[in-house]
This record gives structure tokens, sequence and C-alpha cells, in this order.
């Protein structure tokens, strides 16, 4: 199969989705001129034009807004928040409006729109520019939160986006927009949302990750399997609402359980998954649930700081072996 | 002027007021829950402006919007069963009075967060431009809304992209319990029009035909793709912020003085009936049938049965 950067995948969804269904558009600060920040929107306005690909003032509230007016007016609008941390600028319009439209509503509309929020750490972007905020969202009912961790289901998971008919908020991380692999051709390639997938099968202790944490667990089960230990990798893929099943029947397999993501541990998503097993599935643990994750501090800008906040494989692999002690 | 038109205008006041009266007194007695904001005294703005609109454009209206509601073709059934949390109501009784919308009507829906609606209302503006419709998209606030940072947004984006809506302030004095000139640092909304660069004009919206006329300008601007306007209503809210609002903060004196010298209803009542449109036959009869029409309203409402627990999960997501 042919390989593309994660951002050019991202681009072969915006194309064919855009050439499928005339009703998406997409607006965000610089992505005319510059063609986004990571070059995942080079050449859109040329093949759609501007009225279909708008640089916007530098207003997340209104781009948001705006992106949920047109919604309800028929389109199916994308909006880009250049870096996920300026969602908060906009979080009346997430949470108050685009999250809750259709159920206070009583179901008299859709909401067919994306969000794009480029996430996660990157050479030293420092604390407004670098941060994982998934969580936030998963105390949200009305949205679907979704991250792809490779170039393939990043193309298929943004195709499926645009197609739903709910809200989506879809993280990216900043670090894989280069990175390179294998993507279908296939136009209908979709990465179904709702659902995680099981990566790699193992039966002593399951390890639920997702995004650019997804490379991390996958070496982590390779240290693991030369040591004997056999280990589950699941990407979670959506996260909000996360695919229960299918992380409940993978622990009641290999009764372990550890979660890890680039975001801050604490409050973070690997809370709540650890929740629902314990809820569901506690008499088939044979050791404590483990989370890795970012330090409890704002993203720190020096090189040797930034490196000390970010998880590790090495966190994950000790867990692990902790749970066998 | 038609004297139809003089008729819609009076019939739609008077099923806003009508309606309204009967709501605050359901909800004094706790029979509709939740928060309710009466437009008592307002009629004039909501009737005059809607009357310009087709049920292809749209309005965004806010925590006070039952009179945008109705003004636009809402069905009053539906509503009253709504503000009753019934199963019938416009939203399954998920809403209530601060999220009411009928979208086939073009109510894009009320907005429980003051200043929540401009950039909603900007981006159907923009969906209609995309699609080179001949819509337009209107956007109710009030003087305290102005004051948000959405305003600003908004405005900025609907006038760099001249996009095909009107910014309709409804200057009703007060911001919640606090007289808006403490809160807000010029006396007419329409000044701040001038850092748009777009027109903004103010209006006594207490005058359906200069309301009529005046909103009329500036959709009409719109629908030509010239771009938005501010348009400044001049009105005073008659009634508290919310039913049930003790109003320690002006005098029940102030309000009935400006009531009575203002009435929007009365005033429009003689004025048709001096100039001849109307006769007081007519007026009467326009009033029975909306009495009629809202007293179905309440028996429907109160015959509706509650949503069942079951439904608390429909309609979250589609997929």
């Amino acid at each position: 199969m042919r390989k593309i950067t994660f951002s050019e995948a991202t681009l072969e969804a915006m194309r064919e989705e855009m050439r499928r269904d005339d009703r998406i558009f997409i607006m965000g600060e610089d992505i005319v001129r510059q063609g986004g920040i990571f070059g995942q929107f080079k050449g859109l306005s040329e093949e759609f034009g501007i009225e279909k690909v708008l640089d916007t003032p530098i207003t997340e509230t209104a781009i948001i807004g705006a992106a949920i007016g047109a919604s309800l007016a028929g389109m199916r609008p994308v909006a880009d928040m250049h870096f996920a941390d300026f969602m908060g600028v906009s979080m009346d319009e997430i949470f108050n409006q685009m999250a809750k439209i259709r159920y206070m509503f009583g179901g008299q509309t859709t909401v067919p729109m994306v969000i794009r929020a480029p996430d996660g750490l990157i050479r030293s972007a420092a604390a407004q520019h670098s941060q994982s905020i998934e969580a936030w969202f998963n105390n949200i009912p009305g949205i679907k939160v979704v991250t792809p961790s490779n170039p393939a289901d990043a193309k298929g998971l943004l195709k499926a986006a645009l197609r739903s008919d709910d809200p989506i908020i879809y993280f990216e991380n900043k670090d894989l927009f280069r990175q390179i692999g294998e993507v279908p051709e296939d136009e209908e390639y979709l990465v179904p949302i709702g659902k995680a997938k099981i990566v790699k099968e193992g039966t002593d202790v399951t390890i639920v990750s997702y995004s650019i944490m997804m490379q991390k667990a996958l070496e982590a089960a390779e240290i693991l399997e030369a040591e004997g230990i056999s280990v589950e990798v699941i990407d979670l893929i959506t996260l909000s609402p996360f695919d229960e099943v299918t992380v409940i029947e993978s622990v009641k397999k290999t009764n372990r359980l550890l979660i890890a993501h680039e975001a801050v541990k604490i409050g973070g998503l690997g809370g709540e998954v650890a929740a629902v097993v314990a809820e569901k599935a506690l008499d088939y643990l044979d050791a404590p649930i483990m989370r890795v994750g970012a330090k409890f501090t704002p993203v720190p800008f020096s090189p040797t700081l930034e490196e000390a906040y970010r998880p590790k494989t090495k966190e994950i692999v000790d867990g692990i072996k902790s749970m066998f002690k | 002027m038609s004297k139809e038109l003089y008729a819609s205008f009076y019939e739609t006041m008077f099923k806003i007021r009508t309606f309204e009266k009967r709501i605050e007194e359901f909800s004094m007695k706790g029979e509709i829950p939740g928060f309710v904001h009466l437009y008592i005294g307002e009629e004039a703005i909501a009737a005059g402006v809607c009357a310009n609109l087709t049920k292809s454009d749209y309005i965004q209206s806010t925590h006070r919007g039952h009179g945008h509601t109705i003004a636009k073709g809402a069905s009053v059934d539906k509503m009253m069963a709504e503000l009753f949390g019934k199963r019938t109501g416009y939203c399954k009784g998920k809403g209530g009075s601060m999220h009411i919308a009928d979208f086939s009507v073009g109510m894009l829906g009320a907005n429980g967060i003051v200043g929540g609606g401009y950039t909603l209302a900007t981006g159907a503006a923009l969906a209609e431009k995309i699609k080179k419709t001949n819509n337009v998209s209107v956007v109710f606030f009030g003087d305290g809304a102005s004051n948000r940072g959405t305003f600003h947004e908004a405005l900025n984006m609907a006038a760099v992209w001249k996009l095909p809506i009107v910014f309709v302030c409804e200057n009703n004095e007060w911001a919640s319990t606090t007289p808006y000139l403490t809160t807000t640092s010029v006396k007419d909304i329409a000044d701040r029009a001038v850092g748009y660069g777009i027109p903004g004009v103010i209006v006594d919206g207490n005058d359906v035909v200069k309301v009529y006329e005046e909103s009329g300008k500036a959709i009409e601007r719109a629908r030509r793709g010239e771009g938005p306007s501010i348009v400044e209503m001049k009105t005073y809210r008659i009634k508290g912020h919310f039913v049930g609002d003790p109003e320690m903060y002006r005098t029940e004196e102030e309000v009935q003085k400006r009531f009575e010298a203002n009435d929007p209803i009365k005033r429009f009542e003689s004025k048709v009936i001096s100039e001849g449109f109307l006769s007081e036959n007519e007026i009467k009869k326009i009033q029975e049938t909306v009495i009629n029409e809202i007293d179905a309203a309440v028996q429907f409402a109160f015959d509706s049965p509650f949503p069942a627990e079951y439904e608390l999960y429909e309609d979250l997501y589609v997929d």
C-alpha cells in the first residue's frame, strides 16, 4: 500500500468528502494562504474556492458559534481550532450550544459539525500550545470525541466524522502530523465512531490508550512480550462516549488493566475507564488498575522540563511489571 | 400600509400579550415549572420585525423569547405544552421556556445564555450566503447582552463577510435587575455600529409601524447582500426580570407610569381606530379569536402527558 503522512491523510479525507458532499465547508485561522500550520489544508482553497474554505478573524468563539449556526441552516461545517488549547475561548459555544441543541430542542434538528483540534506536546510549545484536553469533554453529554493514532485512522476517522450527524471533536496530535504510514486509497474506507480497536491481542494484561500514546503502549508491549508477559493493546479511538464493551471484554480475559494517555493523569480519561471497569468487572481483576499520564503541572517550556512532564514507555512497563509481583 | 397588515400586527401583539398573561398566571401558581421571562410591553418589536420575514428566514431569540417565537409563526399549542413540560411540546418537554424553538418556521431557538445567539445567527447567515439564497437571519438581543464579547466577534465577522443578518437590539433599559446605563458605556447601543463600519439606527420600539419599516430597511439591505446593520429598539421592560422577581430595584409607580404612557398595544389600537384602519368591532373580533386560541392552547397543554422516564435518553445522539 502507498505511504503518506498523517497530515496528507487528513487532507485526502477533506478533499474526498468535500467532493462527495457540497454541504461541507471549512473555516478557521490561516487556512487559505498558509494552508494550515501543519500543511493539513494545503490546496483546499484552490480546489473548493474561498467561499468554502474560509480564513476567519482570530475569533474562536465566532468560529465555533458560526459553525453551529451554519449546521442548523443545513450545512456541514468543519471548524479548525489551530491549537486545541484555544477551545477554551469558545467553551460556551461548545458545551452550552453545540452539545445541547439537539437534545434541548427535542430532536428537532441535528448539529452535524466537526471541530478539528490539534493537541499534544510539540517541541517546547509550552503551557498554552501543548495541552491534551480531551478529558474536559468526557463530562459533556451530546458531543462525540474522537482521536486517531496513525495516518490510516486519521483518514478513515475524519471521513466518518464528516459523515456523522452528531457534533464531533476530532483531536489530532500535532506530533503525529509528520508521521508516515500506509493509508488506504479506498474512498469508502471509514473508521467507525464509537468502536475501540484491539490493535494487538494478548492474554496477561490490557493496555488502553489512544492518539500518540499508542506508540508507547505498543513499544511497552514489545518489551513486556520479550519478558514473557502477553499484552493486549486497545486503541480507544472514540473517547466519548467510549466503547465500554471492548474494554470490559478484554479485561475479563486478561484480568489486568493499565490506561495510558499523554494528557495529565489526574482527572484524565484514564480515571473514567478505570471507574467503569471497577464498577462492571472488579471481580475479574487480579491486580490494581494503573494509570500513566502526564504530571500535574502546566506544560513547561524548557526541553528538560518538558521531557520530565511527558509520560514515558518505561512508566507503562514498570507499572505492568508491578502487577505481576 | 394595508388594512390586512395592520390587522396582523394587532393580532400578533395581542396574541403575545394574552399568551404571556396566561403564562404569568400559571407560573405564579407553580403550574409552570422553571424560570419564565415575560415579553409584556415589548410586543411591537417581535411583531414588527417578523412581519418582514418568511419561514425560510431565520431568527435567533433570547431567554425572553415567547414573543419572537409567536411572531415567527410558531404554534401556541406546542409552545404552551412545552412550557408546562409536556411531551407534546416543541421540545418534548426537554427545553422549557428558555429553550423553545420551532425549526419548521426558521425559529432557531431561544437561548439561556445572554448573548449566546449572535454567533449562531451569524453562522446561519453564512450558510445562506454559501448556498446563494436570499434568506436572511435576524438575532434579537438585549441592552445587557450588547456588552458580551460575542457581540463583537459576531458583528466583526458578519461585517467583514457582508453576511445577510440584522442585529435587533431590544433596549428595555434593564439588564436583569441592573439599570443598563450603570454597566454600559454608551446610551445608544446603535452607536456601536460605527466600530464595524455598518449602519446603526434607533427606533421607537413601542411603535409597531416604525419597527416594521426600519427593521424592514435593514432586512432588505441584508437581502441585497450589502451586509449587516444594528437596529436598536427603544422600549421598557414592564415585568420583572423573571416571574416572581420581587423587583426591589424600582418602584411600581415608575413602571405603571411608563406602561400607561407607552403601552405598544394601546398606542396602536388608538392609532388604527383614529386613522380608520380598523373599527372597534374588528378589534374585538381579533381579540376574541386570539383568546379562544390561547384557551385552546392551555387546554391542550393540560390534557397532554408528561414525558416518560424512558424518554430521558432520546434525542441525545443521532447515530
